[in-house]
């Protein structure tokens, strides 16, 4: 795309795209150190985690400010508006991921005051990787402004979301075997559903890039198509 | 509203890409209370509109944007016939007014401009006539009986919502008032002829931000009753006031859209680097 006459304009744009980014890299690296922390049963490194969520908190209040004062300043339109709007939509989820991060690290530091559970922890650990990596690669397809990576994104919440189904029933095995498991496995449960949460998080970053790209909003398609019949009637 | 709602209710689908010309039959199911189609106008050789086909919505607001030198003003004179005061203009194409061509032979161009106004960019009150003879200027130079001059003049600024801060000076010059004060005076005289459509070539652009606004408040009003066609430099003021945006560029229509449309999602990459600032 052509670069804006004002290049003054321009420059608060790209710094705007730096900021989501590099909030984008840090909410990562805490999804990435919380499951570290948790499989190396690693407190002092979720105690860190937890402190670290500050500096997320802070890029989501830095970025809000710096989308309010482009669009005073500027009164953005098409492609520009959608990238600002999107930008002021997307640090919410992005800063919802860091408090998830902190939730995690939180679940760890119960359980490593306990024996470990059985053989939880793989499945965790490709849960949570597959989440990161929607996160990731939503990142990713908003930089490049690619769509198509954007949709395949979307089309894996229901592999993680599938995981969870399939963790979830593990551990009622657990907890029906012994009921002195169920103060552990309720813990590796809420991590469970925390990762399938960032799925959905992920998700709602890459119809966000959908939106920005093209300009179609993807989000319910069952509620708009019912939102379309009640009109026609 | 429902963005399925605001969908269903839009009268016309967005023209992308090509020029106005070949969109003709695509545009056509709207109420349209005038349609230029495959309009040229020239000043001597040099081509200002090179074949635009465009319709402006009854009782709707349509804005025209484009750079400067991109035809508009040209375009919105051409549809009163004041293109044609202008030594060595040609037109070609049609004009349509309710489905009649402006340009036929026996059509009165001062008939025509009773029923199409025109308000200019800088305000031009008689200096010589009171704001009360102002108002009632078209009314005498057209002899179009009106009764008592008081209770039109006192109809019409109200129209205008001009009165409350008029009514006890109206025997003042005209050119007492402010700037903003001048331009709601302008369209009052236009108005009190009870035109069909009004033209408004950057009515603003002279004005400070509190009278823009006044003026822009009293668009929104008379699109309840008047066509209006409005050319303006502010993109700003285009996406506020209108229903409708056309982009001109070069002498083309590059772009006419619901106003909604183009500015959140312009079909046209011109239209885009244009509204973005990326011209240039």
């Amino acid at each position: 795309m052509k670069k804006h006459t004002d290049r003054e304009y321009e420059m608060e744009l790209e710094q705007l795209r730096e900021h989501l980014l590099l909030m984008g890299a840090k909410v990562e690296e805490m999804i990435k150190s919380s499951i570290r922390a948790l499989i190396a049963r690693d407190s002092v490194l979720a105690q860190r985690m937890i402190e670290f969520d500050h500096q997320i908190n802070r890029l989501e209040v830095d970025t809000d400010e710096h989308c309010l004062r482009v669009l005073a300043k500027r009164q953005p339109v098409a492609s520009d508006l959608r990238f600002i709007t999107m930008a002021l939509k997307l640090v919410t989820d992005l800063e919802r991921i860091g408090d998830i991060g902190v939730n995690i690290c939180e679940r760890v530091l119960e359980l490593n005051e306990e024996p470990p559970l059985g053989k939880t922890d793989a499945s965790i650990q490709v849960m949570a990787e597959a989440a990161e990596g929607m996160v990731h690669d939503a990142l990713d397809a908003f930089v490049q402004g690619d769509v198509e990576r954007a949709q395949q994104v979307i089309a894996r919440d229901k592999i993680v979301n599938d995981m969870y189904t399939q963790m979830f029933r593990a551990l009622l095995t657990y907890m029906m075997e012994d009921p002195r498991n169920i103060y552990r496995a309720t813990r590796v449960q809420s991590i469970g559903k925390y990762l399938e949460r960032i799925g959905d998080h992920a998700t709602n970053l890459a119809e966000m890039v959908v939106f920005m790209v093209k300009g179609k909003d993807i989000r319910h398609p069952a509620s708009r198509e019912g939102a379309a019949k009640s009109t026609r009637s | 509203m429902s963005t399925a709602r605001f969908r269903q209710s839009r009268p016309m689908q967005s023209v992308g890409r090509g020029s106005g010309e070949q969109r003709a039959t695509e545009m056509s199911d709207a109420n349209e209370k005038m349609r230029a189609e495959g309009l040229r106008l020239y000043f001597g050789k040099f081509a200002a509109i090179k074949g635009v086909t465009l319709p402006i919505v009854a009782e709707k607001v349509t804005a025209i944007i484009g750079p400067s030198g991109c035809g508009k003003s040209t375009f919105i004179r051409s549809l009163n016939r004041m293109h044609e005061l202008v030594p060595g203009a040609n037109i070609e194409g049609r004009v349509l007014l309710d489905g009649a061509d402006i340009y036929a032979p026996g059509m009165d161009p001062v008939r025509l401009r009773r029923r199409v106004g025109m308000v200019f960019q800088k305000p031009n009150p008689f200096p010589t006539m009171s704001i009360r003879e102002n108002v009632l200027a078209g009314l005498r130079l057209n002899r179009i009986p009106f009764g008592d001059a008081h209770d039109v003049a006192e109809r019409v600024l109200k129209k205008v919502a001009l009165w409350d801060e008029v009514k006890d000076v109206l025997d003042r010059s005209g050119a007492s008032l402010s700037g903003g004060q001048q331009q709601r005076l302008c369209i009052a005289r236009a108005i009190a002829l009870e035109p069909e459509v009004l033209l408004m070539d950057e009515p603003c652009s002279a004005l400070d931000p509190i009278a823009t606004a006044k003026v822009e408040e009293l668009i929104h009003e008379l699109a309840d009753r008047y066509t209006i066609a409005i050319v303006t430099h502010s993109m700003q003021q285009a996406a506020r006031v209108s229903d409708y945006t056309a982009f001109f560029y070069l002498g083309e229509l590059v772009e006419y859209s619901d106003t909604n449309s183009l500015f959140t999602k312009p079909n046209d990459s011109r239209t885009e680097d244009y509204i973005t600032g990326r011209f240039g």
